[in-house]
């Protein structure tokens, strides 16, 4: 069963083939059994899972459910959740429960979703290797000695090891699409505000966008049509139509337009990784897509404007955590400068406070403008290249990642080697498009992600151009034999 | 040596709407502590900010009343400092592109002249919570209902001279903003509060001195006295050889007296940026038209009208045009007894003098513009006496009727009668023939003496003219 996709698994529940409840408990027990090696989750939801798995069954017996129904799935601890906890990996939100629900969670629950429980991820999505992570690093399990990749890479590592039928995950910078490579899953991020950002713990808001991390493309096609559409608590969420996202899963690609940016592929890009990517698009080719070399010329600006603007955000975003209402607060404070300080410092990990430090040194008085406004300069001209390429091609194909995963503890002492891991996925994020990656192979035994980068609102074609990669390979069912 | 005064103000309005700016909760006042805070008040995790559409529409309603350049698009941006009462660790507010840019208001001065000060811009943004202090030791209460309350901060020029301008400005704000019906301006509770920026400078010396800035000034009375402080402290620093330094002052009321709050050295980095979570606000000139038809009559423009319609004075037209609902009870009055100079006299005499009184609003009237112009046609059709008018408008107002009633019940109507008011005037003579003789022999001031005993006598129902007209005729005169 926890080989099937949310597709097969739809199927199989609405022919009774067996219940949410059965299928939720053998995900509960394959948690049991393998999350103490891998730790990918935070908090497992056992009791409140059963519960809806059961009102799901009742739910499919009435004949009123939808495709996602008594699917089991785990969510980002960055989403809120009422009456569960909700730490966005941080020791700063340990003891804090959510009074309520994010729109995400709330349409999941709408739909009938059953909900395993909260995944880990790197501390308020700061990462790139889940490692700062204050319930510890989440394992590869395609190699537990590797990163799983980050922000989302709790969420990553649990549908890789199929712990979870499918999970959410959040992608600021490439949290989705950099872990769902380097586990070897699929996993969409759509444009900026298609899917409502309420309740998502903010960590960057002009980048933050949810998305999927699933096993295929039909998979995320069938989560992202319940998680997109408009939402009056979110002002950058955009009112605009959402598509029917399995309609086209199955139009063929004769004649897309593919487009290759000499940039992602210069140095820097493993040599065997690359010859991965290449087989991939060589797939492509067979498929009938047409192939054109194309220039992103800002691209290297896109790691210094990002780590910029995203610190920048963030070192104001996280000012809320400061002990008075809700949070980590230091025992017997002193005074008020003391409460602040303490609370902060010990709530923190390392990497957040480097990011607050650098943001907000970036948006100091005398600083803003040589920083912060030249940053959102360098974004419009990196969305200008993105609009320019937009009109010779249909998508743009490129490595998710430079290399494969590399080992947990290999970057985490150096932070600009780790910050150029996300070195091909953040452009997508500050130019606000939607981008994708999907298993392409494997490269020294790990797995290769082929990142596929659509225009604005463009996420149905991309879903159309992964599903019809997946209905002529099979990297996207392949698993860890571990934990076969 | 002569020192001018140089003060900007500026106001902070909250504005009227039923909800908070960025959130549905109520903004009704007087609440229990934080129960009219939300996710979105409390800054919870992931919770993100809605602009309320309503005060887009009552700044723009600000900006044309005072002749101000509307900002196309303006953004709101992150104001960020650490304080309890702050939930989010910032304030929306904003700062590069404010919704209201230069404006004007004319205000009059004490001589009777007219100044105009200029406003450098009104911004909209969202108002803190409060730290509660009574009922906790060692500890400091948050009570979070009044954050996310929309405020309009009006920023002037420095073009104010005295402590007395400043008052005429805030004043004239004031009824602007009570006017448009954009706040309540109810001072007690906050709705209407200022800053004040103040520096001395020689007379005649075109820099501007060092400024101090007064926070947080929720009175009238308060501004003034606050600004007189601060000059003469100014005044003294630099006549005793010091330098004024910039800073900022709390001014304390209960101590008249102001102190330093925070040097600039210590001033705050707010570290401003656009807020990535609100989008620009964008204002059509469709919008704006729409909300020019709902413009109502502008003190300015209601007080020209009310000199040249019913000829009241300047002063009088300004006083009644002060607010908007002296105004509107006025008109209401002067309709109905059709005697603008009478129902000017009576709305800004006895009416006020009473509300004063009883600390009353004129919403809260017991005498209502109905009833007090039904007054005002009883003494003009000669029905009673001025006198009689004032003892009516008190029964009125301590709820015992309107005035028919009260002239009914009370038998208040003036005596008309010639022959009666001959009888009670031929026993005054009678009793008095020294004064008749002195009165004879041309003493005309006596003639007073014998209409207040006539008057004395009635009760003050009769007619002052007709028994003056009634005695010379008796005596011959």
């Amino acid at each position: 069963m926890y080989q099937m996709t949310i597709a097969e698994l739809a199927a199989g529940l609405k022919s009774g083939q067996f219940s949410s409840e059965e299928l939720t408990q053998s995900y509960l027990q394959r948690i049991k059994q393998y999350d103490p090696e891998l730790n990918s989750y935070i908090t497992v939801l056992e009791e409140q899972a059963l519960a809806q798995a059961k009102a799901a069954d009742q739910r499919l017996a009435s004949g009123t459910a939808g495709p996602l129904t008594g699917i089991p799935l785990a969510q980002k601890d960055i989403f809120c959740t009422n009456g569960v906890k909700t730490s966005c990996g941080s020791k700063m939100l340990d003891n804090f429960i959510s009074p309520y629900d994010a729109t995400v969670i709330e349409k999941f629950n709408a739909a009938g979703a059953v909900m395993l429980g909260k995944t880990n991820m790197d501390e308020f999505a700061m990462g790139s290797s889940n490692e700062t992570s204050f319930y510890g690093a989440v394992k590869n399990p395609w190699n537990t000695k590797a990163v799983p990749g980050g922000s989302s890479g709790g969420s990553a590592a649990a549908v890789a090891a199929r712990l979870a039928a499918a999970a959410t995950g959040t992608d600021t910078g490439g949290s989705i699409r950099q872990p769902a490579a380097l586990c070897g899953i699929t996993g969409i991020k759509p444009t900026y505000g298609r899917v409502s950002r309420y309740g998502m713990i903010a960590f960057a808001s002009s980048l933050d966008q949810a998305g999927t991390m699933t096993q295929t493309a039909e998979d995320s096609a069938l989560m992202l049509q319940v998680m997109a559409g408009f939402d009056e608590r979110d002002s950058t969420c955009l009112d605009k139509a959402v598509p029917d996202y399995t309609a086209n899963l199955n139009d063929d690609i004769k004649g897309l337009k593919i487009g290759l940016p000499k940039e992602y592929f210069a140095e820097g890009l493993d040599s065997d990784l690359a010859k991965v990517v290449e087989a991939a698009i060589d797939e492509y080719k067979k498929l009938g897509a047409e192939v054109v070399e194309i220039s992103l010329p800002n691209s290297a600006l896109s790691v210094p404007a990002y780590y910029v603007v995203a610190p920048a955000e963030c070192s104001s975003n996280l000012s809320r955590f400061d002990g008075v209402r809700f949070g980590h607060r230091c025992d017997d404070p002193q005074d008020l400068e003391d409460l602040y300080k303490r609370s902060r410092g010990e709530g923190f990990g390392s990497e957040v406070k480097r990011r607050i430090m650098i943001g907000t040194y970036a948006l100091s008085a005398g600083y803003y403008d040589a920083y912060y406004l030249k940053a959102q300069k360098v974004r419009q001209l990196i969305s200008d290249d993105f609009k320019q390429a937009f009109k010779d091609v249909d998508v743009i194909m490129a490595p998710t990642t430079p290399t494969v995963a590399f080992n947990i503890g290999e970057k985490a002492d150096d932070p600009i080697t780790m910050y150029l891991s996300d070195i091909n996925t953040i452009a997508v994020n500050l130019a606000g498009l939607p981008g994708m990656s999907i298993p392409a192979g494997f490269s020294k035994e790990m797995p290769v992600g082929l990142q596929i980068i659509g225009n604005y609102f463009d996420e149905a074609r991309l879903l159309n151009v992964a599903h019809q990669y997946q209905t002529v390979t099979d990297w996207h069912r392949r698993m860890p034999e571990q934990f076969a | 040596m002569e020192w001018e005064t140089v003060i900007g103000l500026e106001i902070h309005t909250q504005l009227a709407t039923n909800s908070k700016i960025f959130s549905g909760a109520s903004t009704a006042y007087g609440a229990e502590a934080n129960t009219q805070a939300c996710a979105v008040d409390l800054g919870l995790p992931g919770v993100l900010p809605v602009l309320n559409r309503e005060v887009v529409n009552m700044a723009i309603k600000f900006g044309l009343a005072i002749d101000a350049e509307l900002t196309p698009v303006s953004v709101f941006a992150r104001k960020n400092y650490f304080y309890p009462d702050l939930p989010k660790g910032y304030q929306i507010s904003q700062y590069e592109l404010p919704i209201v840019g230069l404006g004007k208001l004319e205000i009059e001065l004490e001589n009777g002249e007219t100044k105009i000060i200029g406003v450098t811009r009104a911004h909209l943004e969202e108002d803190a919570g409060k730290s509660v202090h009574e009922g906790f030791t060692n500890m400091t209460g948050i009570d979070l209902n009044r954050a996310g309350t929309p405020l309009l901060e009006i920023v002037s020029e420095p073009d104010l001279r005295s402590a007395k301008e400043a008052v005429a400005y805030m004043k004239k704000m004031h009824s602007l903003v009570r006017y448009l019906e954009i706040s309540d301006g109810n001072m007690q509770e906050g709705s209407f509060r200022c800053d004040a920026n103040v520096s001395v400078r020689p007379k005649g010396q075109k820099e501007f001195g060092t400024r101090a800035e007064l926070k947080n000034i929720n009175s009238f009375r308060f501004v003034e006295r606050a600004i007189n402080f601060e000059v003469e402290r100014q005044i003294d620093v630099i006549e005793g050889g010091g330098k004024v330094v910039q800073e900022t002052r709390l001014y304390d009321a209960n101590k008249d007296e102001t102190r330093s709050m925070r040097s600039k050295e210590e001033a705050m980095d707010y570290r401003y940026f656009p807020d990535p979570d609100l989008l620009p606000v964008v204002i059509t000139e469709k919008q704006i038209d729409d909300i020019r038809k709902t413009l109502p009559e502008l003190p300015g423009a209601k007080r020209d009208r009310f000199m040249n319609d019913f000829k009241l004075s300047r002063e009088d037209a300004s006083l009644i045009t002060s607010s908007r609902e002296m105004a509107d009870y006025f008109e209401v009055v002067n309709a109905k007894c059709q005697d603008a100079k009478l129902a000017a006299n009576w709305v800004t005499g006895t009416l006020t003098g009473a509300l004063n009184k009883d600390g009353k609003d004129l919403s809260d009237s017991p005498v209502s513009a109905d009833m007090l112009a039904g007054m005002l046609l009883r003494l003009k059709d000669n029905t009673i006496s001025g006198k009689i008018a004032k003892e009516i408008f008190e029964a009125m107002w301590q709820g015992e009727g309107d005035a028919d009633t009260i002239i009914d019940k009370k038998g208040l109507k003036q005596i008309t009668d010639t022959g009666a008011i001959e009888s009670v005037l031929d026993e005054i003579i009678a009793a008095n023939p020294k004064q008749v003789e002195e009165l004879k022999s041309g003493k005309d001031k006596l003639m007073g003496f014998f209409v207040g005993q006539v008057m004395k006598q009635t009760g003050g129902k009769a007619n002052p003219g007709q028994v003056n007209q009634l005695l010379r005729k008796k005596l011959d005169l």
